[in-house]
This record gives structure tokens, C-alpha cells and sequence, in this order.
């Protein structure tokens, strides 16, 4: 457990140090930095801001899935379960529609800006959610909730896109996700986010281990339930609400990471959900990095990559797997 | 006395050199006022329409680096890309060193930029006025003085199209397509402005906002007496349903412009009196 922990740590740095090294400027940047306040300037506060927020970003989304996975005991769960996604760029929509052009935007919605109307649509959108399963006790209701949430919201943000055509391409670029504007402001909203919900997954994971042995079970244990969700669903909330603000929807990386930790490791779930947000933030600050080598000085569409690395290599696993005569965990 | 004016000339002429240069102040799209201690000489642009208006400002060699979408005139296709208006690569513009960054106000990249310590102006032309106005903004930013000649250069070219078009009985009434949605350019679009100095009659009124979507039955009820096609999209036209029976369809009576020549249509800038040339043109061709 210690040494894949250390792994990925160590994974994450050699990440770190070549995602600082590549970009539209390549190696030369980093050479030069020392003379040149330019080539400073890009390594500093453009590459480095980058690469950390692509690794937190990830490490939010991995942990989101985890805990997403392990509280709706569904392999196929994801962050964006609950109607999140749709409730960002619904929420983005709004604010590119009204930004600036109709006087209802009044003050605050500029000051809001596309991260906080996307963190305000994520967020409202679980809690609508939550509104309409009656609490969370019901994990079935909950799904269904979530789906119809995430339907609804997603015809609401598409009326918007018709009406305001302008809006489309924003949108759209917005759905798309990325890390190119991320900087140190971002990445310290995003560190503390990331820590605080980690910290509470750590703590509420003895129940996420109950859950797996069935809802009677966990109960007969005497686990508090009904608190501990709230609390898991307030988690999943939080860390896919930052991460959609920061970098928008990076899809994939939420629903591989759990799934490449089992096929390491068959772990409770304390470390599972740590093994997912180094795996998540591995996954994605790769990704990233990999997406600004390709067709340097070009740059492809992080969500892309995201799909064929973590896709790609979850599918050789289940080759694999399959091989050996051993059903997929 | 001649070593005293000697003296004088000498001390006039470092007056002169020492005089801090006018520093530059302008109050972009945003309301927000940007200044700058002399005109940019590395000029970054992130929209086309931009960058097609700094190049008629005949600044275009001090364009260092443009958006991939830009490609007016031939010159800027051999600057570095930095990505598109709504994707760009940060780090390619930082690395171009430029002292002025001109893009959309929707851009999402203004607070990157601006907290990178880069200057931002940002303008983002949607009708006639907006591109006066940015021809204005531009010309302050860019120091040329004589900017809103190419305003009145623009008009008169809107004007010289018209005049294509006289005498105007019967009015046309006309179909303009921008995309096969179906989206139409609206009254309230800059095209529409177009097409009302052109003297001819939009179907799709002002209400309906620039660029609505329409449901194909409303052309057919309009029945336009021309349609222009801004998209290559034009063979399906007599494959909707009920639009064979559209008299502009059934008489062969639209126009069907190419890439380079859409390019010029949807571009609110300096060619938009060329491209109400070539809407004159092809209604002047093709009415009845």
C-alpha cells in the first residue's frame, strides 16, 4: 500500500518536472529561465500553475468517483452522477447569455464570472437532486433523481444555446474542459478543497466499507447512515463542483480512476479513496502534459486524451483479465 | 552668440529626446481603461474581424501573432497561431513577447492574460456602429489618426453597393442563411444592417434577434424572393420538406457563396463593404 502510494507520488513529480519542460516554447523555456524573465515567466506562472492545477483537478475528480462508486455501490458511477455536469453548463450558459447584455445581470453576475456560475450550477444541481429524492436515504431514488436532474438542466443549457446562438461556441468550449487558464489562484482553491474533502472521505470510509457489504449490514454495524451520506454526497459535491469551475467538464478521468486502483489493488476503502485521487490526478496531470506534446506548438483538447488514455489502458486490463480467466473487479 | 544658439539648439533638441512620449489612453468594450506608454510594436490578435481591422490600419507588420481562425489578408497566415479566440494557448502568446493583446470581451483568457501582466483590449463587433466604434478604439490604441477615414471608406463602399441596386421596384425580399440549422441573419444582425442599406427586405424581422433558429416552415410561409446561402449547405435547399415549391428555390434564384467569400460575409470588420458588393451582385444577377 505504501509503495503504490509512494509510486504515484513519485509518478506525480516526474509528471511535474516534464509537464514544466513541454509546451508551445518546448525545453528552451526551461533553459533559459534563469536569464530570460519571459521564459521565467512561462515555466512559473504559466506551466507550473498549469500542471498542479491538472493534478489537482484530477486528484478531485478521482476522489469524487471513488466516493461516488463506493456510495452508490456502482462500478458505472461517476462524478457527475448526481447532475453536475449539466448543472455547470447550464450555469455557464446563463451567465455567458446574460454577461454583460441584459440589465438582470445587474452587478453581481460579472463579479461571479463563468467559475462561480459553473460552481453555483454544480452545486445546485445535486442539492436539486437531493430536493427532489427526499434526502438520501434512498440510494435508487437518488440515482434517478440525479438523471433526471442532469436531463432536465442539460435541455434547459441546449434552449439556452438556441436562443443565444452567440453563447454556443463558449459553451461548447466550455464542455469541452481544460487547463490552459488555470493559475496559482485556482490551484489554491483547489489544494484546500481537495484537502478538506479528502480528509472527510478518509474519515467516513469505515461506512463506505460497511455500504459494500449491503445497505442491512452496514446498518446492523451501527454506522451512522444517514449522517455519513449526507456527508460523502456533500463531498462529491464539493470537489466535482471545484474541479468543473477550474478546468470544466473533464469527462472520464472521475470513472477510470477507481477502476484502474482495483485492477492494482484489492484495498479497503481508507486507501482506496487516497489510491484514487493520486490515481485520478495521475491520470489527468498525464493527460494534460501529453496533450501539449502531441502537436506542439498546437494543443489537443485535454478531454480527448483523457478518454483514450484511461479508456485504452482500462480496456487492456479487461483483455488481460479476461485472459487469465478472472472477472473484471 | 553663435556658441549661445548653438548651446540653445543642442538643449532644445534634448528637451526634445527627453520629453516623455504622449502615453496612450483608451477605454475598451469592457469599459475598462487600458494605457500604454507608446504604440504597441508586438500586437497579438485573438479574432479575425481584429485582425483584418489592424491590417487596414496598416499596422499589420506589427502583428506578431494571431488566432487560427484569422487568415485576411495573405500576410497573417505566416504568423505563429496561438491557438483560437475561445482556446488560446497562453503560453504561445506570453512567448511572443507582444505589448498589446486584442481579442473578444467573451474571451475567457482576459483575467489569465491580465493577471500574466500583459495589456488586453478588448472589442467585440457585432453591428455597423460596433465596428465604427472599434475602428475608433483601435485607431486610439494604435496611434493612427486617421482611422474613421476607413470608417468612411467602409460607407462608401456600403453606398457604391447600393447604387448596384437602383432603381429598387419591386423590393426583393430576401432569405439570408448562415448555417443550415436552419440559422438566419435577423434584422438586428450586422448582415441584416447590410441587406437594409442594400435596400432590400429581410423576412426575418428584427424581433426574432440577430441570429435566430427558424423553423424551415417560416421561410416557406415568407417565401423569399432570393435566399443567400452563407454555407456550402445549399444542395439539401430543394430536399426540405415544401421548400422545392419556394419560388426562389424552383426559379434557381440563390446565391451560394464559397469559403473565402462566407469568410468575408460573417466577418463584422473592413470588408464589409465588400461584402455587400457581393450580396449586390449576386441579387442584381438574380432577381427577377
Amino acid at each position: 500500500m505504501k509503495i503504490r502510494v509512494l509510486g504515484l507520488l513519485l509518478l506525480s513529480f516526474a509528471l511535474l518536472v516534464l509537464a514544466a519542460s513541454v509546451g508551445s516554447t518546448g525545453f528552451e523555456s526551461l533553459l533559459r529561465a534563469g536569464r530570460d524573465p519571459v521564459a521565467w515567466q512561462i515555466v512559473m506562472d504559466i506551466r507550473l500553475p498549469r500542471a498542479c492545477g491538472a493534478w489537482l483537478a484530477g486528484a478531485l475528480l478521482g476522489l469524487a468517483g471513488a466516493v461516488a462508486q463506493g456510495l452508490f455501490r456502482n462500478p458505472l458511477a461517476d462524478p457527475f452522477l448526481l447532475g453536475s455536469a449539466s448543472g455547470a453548463s447550464l450555469g455557464v450558459g446563463i451567465a455567458l447569455a446574460f454577461l454583460g447584455s441584459a440589465p438582470v445581470a445587474g452587478a453581481w453576475l460579472p463579479r461571479l464570472g463563468l467559475t462561480g456560475a459553473a460552481f453555483v450550477g454544480a452545486v445546485g444541481a445535486v442539492l436539486m437532486t437531493l430536493a427532489l429524492a427526499k434526502g438520501v436515504g434512498h440510494t435508487l431514488r437518488l440515482l434517478l433523481a440525479g438523471v433526471v436532474v442532469g436531463v432536465v438542466l442539460g435541455a434547459l443549457g441546449q434552449l439556452i444555446m438556441m436562443m443565444q446562438p452567440e453563447v454556443m461556441l463558449a459553451m461548447q468550449a466550455f464542455l469541452l474542459g481544460g487547463t490552459g487558464f488555470v493559475g496559482w489562484q485556482s490551484c489554491l482553491l483547489m489544494a484546500t478543497v481537495a484537502l478538506l474533502c479528502v480528509l472527510v472521505a478518509w474519515l467516513l470510509s469505515p461506512l463506505l466499507d460497511g455500504l459494500s457489504l449491503g445497505e442491512a449490514t452496514a446498518r446492523s454495524l451501527g454506522l451512522p447512515l444517514a449522517q455519513g451520506r449526507v456527508a460523502l454526497v456533500a463531498v462529491l459535491a464539493l470537489a466535482t463542483g471545484t474541479a468543473v469551475a477550474q478546468t470544466g467538464l473533464i469527462g472520464f478521468v472521475g470513472l477510470a480512476a477507481p477502476h484502474l486502483v482495483r485492477s492494482l489493488a484489492r484495498v479497503t476503502h481508507r486507501h482506496f479513496m487516497l489510491l484514487s485521487t493520486l490515481m485520478g490526478a495521475v491520470l489527468l496531470l498525464a493527460a494534460d502534459t501529453l496533450a501539449r506534446i502531441l502537436i506542439a506548438p498546437q494543443e489537443l483538447p485535454v478531454g480527448v486524451l483523457t478518454a483514450v488514455l484511461g479508456g485504452g489502458y482500462l480496456l487492456w486490463l479487461m483483455q488481460r483479465s479476461n485472459g487469465s480467466e478472472r472477472a473484471m473487479p | 552668440m553663435r556658441f549661445w544658439v548653438r548651446w540653445l539648439m543642442v538643449a532644445a533638441g534634448l528637451f526634445w529626446l527627453w520629453q516623455p512620449t504622449q502615453a496612450l489612453q483608451v477605454r475598451d468594450e469592457r469599459g475598462v481603461t487600458v494605457t500604454l506608454a507608446q504604440p504597441p510594436q508586438r500586437i497579438v490578435s485573438l479574432l479575425p474581424s481584429l485582425t483584418e481591422m489592424v491590417c487596414a490600419l496598416n499596422q499589420c507588420k506589427h502583428l506578431v501573432g494571431v488566432d487560427r481562425y484569422s487568415n485576411y489578408p495573405a500576410s497573417v497566415r505566416a504568423l505563429p497561431t496561438v491557438g483560437g479566440g475561445l482556446d488560446p494557448q497562453i503560453e504561445a502568446i506570453v512567448a511572443l513577447r507582444p505589448d498589446l493583446v486584442l481579442l473578444a470581451t467573451s474571451s475567457p483568457a482576459i483575467s489569465r492574460l491580465e493577471a500574466l501582466g500583459l495589456r488586453v483590449v478588448a472589442v467585440e463587433p457585432k453591428t455597423h456602429d460596433d465596428v465604427r466604434r472599434a475602428l475608433q478604439i483601435l485607431g486610439a490604441v494604435l496611434a493612427v489618426p486617421d482611422a474613421m477615414s476607413r470608417w468612411a471608406d467602409i460607407e462608401a463602399g456600403l453606398r457604391e453597393a447600393a447604387a448596384l441596386l437602383t432603381p429598387r421596384t419591386p423590393r426583393t425580399k430576401v432569405y439570408f442563411e448562415v448555417n443550415s440549422a436552419p440559422y438566419a441573419a435577423g434584422e438586428a444582425s450586422f448582415i441584416g444592417e447590410t441587406l437594409a442599406r442594400l435596400g432590400v427586405d429581410n423576412i426575418v424581422p428584427r424581433a426574432l434577434g440577430p441570429f435566430p433558429r427558424l423553423n424551415p416552415e417560416f421561410v416557406v410561409r415568407a417565401n423569399p424572393d432570393m435566399i443567400l446561402v452563407g454555407d456550402s449547405s445549399f444542395t439539401t435547399l430543394a430536399q426540405r420538406p415544401g421548400w422545392s415549391s419556394l419560388r426562389a428555390v424552383a426559379q434557381g434564384r440563390y446565391c451560394v457563396f464559397s469559403p473565402e467569400q462566407s469568410d468575408v460575409m460573417v466577418r463584422p470588420g473592413p470588408r464589409m463593404a465588400e461584402a455587400a458588393r457581393l450580396i449586390a451582385q449576386c441579387i442584381r444577377d438574380k432577381r427577377p
